[in-house]
Order: structure tokens, then C-alpha cells, then sequence
């Protein structure tokens, strides 16, 4: 038997491939992506009129220009403010006078289903630190978004976050709709 | 990475509940912060637009010139993010957020770093 040369694979060209496919990569990776708080303001009013708002149906967080919270009246911690929050906006049913009004709502892909009328009034200090500002935004946002998981894992076993069908997503989006509302600037001194 | 040398200092606050800015191109940024040469300018926060030291009055041009420079069809999907020093005062950002306003243009983004503050 003769012996065959065993065959070799050419691999002279395999540096400037290696060397291609790492100038493509640096090229093609976006290095910092942006994330933050993502927000929608108020169209502009001319003349702020107060629209009329149950008191029960309002939730006041104030911050001073000392990062001090108010909550309600009362002083408030940013440890607790999530929980306070959740238990505000979330739908209490038999209607309960402590908490915000509900109403029936009928809303495709969830049926009829309670929702609260809860809105969550975010007022500021000039002097409040901005780092105070979104933590409380923050804390507020975590807050909706635990309901907004509740009620996912609830009806479609999962949690919202990782819902994918976009239908579900407005669904729940509907049931529970961010309500913060932010007052016309004014000096709320300390 | 950067488009603009920054002359104020940005240090991002941390959120958990963020989402991520999609669409680049549909951004324009507006920086708040200390400058980063205080013996010539002083500590108090400033906003910086493009390259240079601006006051709230010139926002509105800004976000003007900021949609000009888009498709005329992605001009109301412009986002705002705003980079603020997390020491700065709500004052300044109130203010712009207000000419953001009467500008329209709502959609805006805080932007932050994704972490959780130390409870204590």
C-alpha cells in the first residue's frame, strides 16, 4: 500500500480573515448604549386651569429642597414609597373609600376588568437634587411596573417585561396606565 | 464615542426601571451639569448644546435646528435625552423641560445608569 500524503488544509489566509472579521466587529458593535427613564410631557397649556380631580383619587408626592419626601401629607421614605404607591394604584375592589375609585373597563384580550382612577401627583422643589428627582421616578416607575407583572403573570403567566406579543402589551398597558402627573412648576419652598 | 467635547460634567444618576434609547439618529442630547473648568466658570450647573454654553432662551432654537436637520417623516418622533449631573438642581431642568414644552417635544428620555442605589 502506498502511503497517501495526508491532506492539508491551506491555511496561509487565515490570519487576514481573523484580522478582517475582528476589524468588522470593531466596527459594526455600538459601544455605549443610552437607557434611562423614558418620559412624556405635557402638551403646553396656555392657561393652566386645575382640572378637578377627586381628592381620594390623588396620590401627593412632594419633594422638598432638602430631598425630603411628602407623602400624602406626611413625611415619607423613598424605601417605603414604592410600596406606598403599588397599594395606591392597585384596583381595590369592593369599592373602598381609602383607595382611589375603580371603574369597569372592557378592554380587548383581558375582558372586563377593574381599573383604578388613580393618579399619582409628582410635585418638585427648584432645589431638589436631581439625583432625589429620579429615584423617585424611579421608585414610582417600579411600582407600575410590579402591577403591570401582577397582572401579566395573572392572565398570561408571564411577567410583563418579558411579554412579546404586542397585543398583550397594550393590553396590560390599558388595564394599568402610567398615571404620573406633574404639576405646573411652582416654588413649593421647604 | 463621543459627537461633542463636553465642557460640563455628567454623572448619571442609577435607575432599575430603565429602557433602552432606540433610534440614535432620532435623538438629540442637551447636557446639564457643573463646567468642567470651574475657575473660569464657575460651579453653578449649566446647559450645554452641541459644543458650547447656552442658556434656557436657546433651547427652542435648538429643537428647531435638532428637526431641520431630520427627514421631514421622523420629525415628530424626535427624542430628547437629557443628561443631567446628578447633583444639579431640578430648578434648571424644570426650566428647560418647560421650553421643551412649548417647543413640542414631549418625548423625552432621563438618561441613567442601570444599577440599584445601596439601601441604607
Amino acid at each position: 500500500m502506498a502511503r497517501r500524503a495526508s491532506p492539508e488544509i491551506n491555511a496561509g489566509s487565515m490570519a487576514d480573515i481573523a484580522f478582517l472579521l475582528l476589524i468588522f466587529f470593531l466596527v459594526t458593535t455600538t459601544m455605549d448604549i443610552d437607557t434611562g427613564l423614558t418620559r412624556r410631557l405635557p402638551p403646553p397649556v396656555e392657561d393652566p386651569e386645575d382640572i378637578l380631580i377627586r381628592q381620594r383619587n390623588i396620590l401627593n408626592v412632594l419633594v422638598n429642597k432638602n430631598d425630603r419626601l411628602l407623602v400624602d401629607g406626611k413625611p415619607g421614605d423613598i424605601a417605603t414609597l414604592k410600596d406606598v404607591a403599588k397599594e395606591f394604584m392597585r384596583p381595590h375592589y369592593p369599592d373602598n373609600p381609602d383607595f382611589p375609585e375603580v371603574k369597569l373597563r372592557e378592554i380587548e384580550g383581558l375582558g372586563e376588568i377593574y381599573t383604578s382612577e388613580g393618579v399619582i401627583s409628582l410635585k418638585n422643589d427648584r432645589g431638589t437634587s436631581y439625583d432625589m428627582y429620579i429615584r423617585v421616578q424611579n421608585e414610582l416607575a417600579r411600582a407600575f411596573n410590579e402591577l403591570k407583572d401582577e397582572l401579566s403573570m395573572d392572565r398570561y403567566g408571564v411577567r410583563f417585561r418579558n411579554l412579546v406579543d404586542e397585543d398583550r402589551i397594550k393590553a396590560i398597558n390599558e388595564a394599568v396606565p402610567m398615571r404620573i402627573s406633574e404639576a405646573e412648576p411652582e416654588s413649593i419652598g421647604d | 464615542m463621543r459627537e461633542v467635547t463636553l465642557r460640563v460634567k455628567i454623572r448619571l444618576p442609577l435607575a432599575t426601571e430603565v429602557q433602552k434609547l432606540e433610534k440614535k439618529s432620532l435623538v438629540s442630547y442637551i447636557y446639564i451639569g457643573p463646567p468642567t473648568n470651574p475657575q473660569r466658570y464657575g460651579t453653578e450647573s449649566r446647559i450645554q448644546l452641541n459644543d458650547q454654553f447656552s442658556t434656557v432662551n436657546d433651547v427652542p432654537e435648538f429643537i428647531a435646528r435638532e428637526r431641520e436637520a431630520r427627514p421631514e417623516a421622523d420629525r415628530n418622533f424626535l427624542t430628547t435625552s437629557l443628561k443631567v449631573h446628578n447633583e444639579s438642581k431640578m430648578g434648571i431642568v424644570t426650566d428647560v423641560k418647560q421650553e421643551l414644552r412649548k417647543s413640542g417635544a414631549l418625548r423625552i428620555n432621563y438618561s441613567t445608569l442601570k444599577g440599584e442605589h445601596l439601601r441604607n
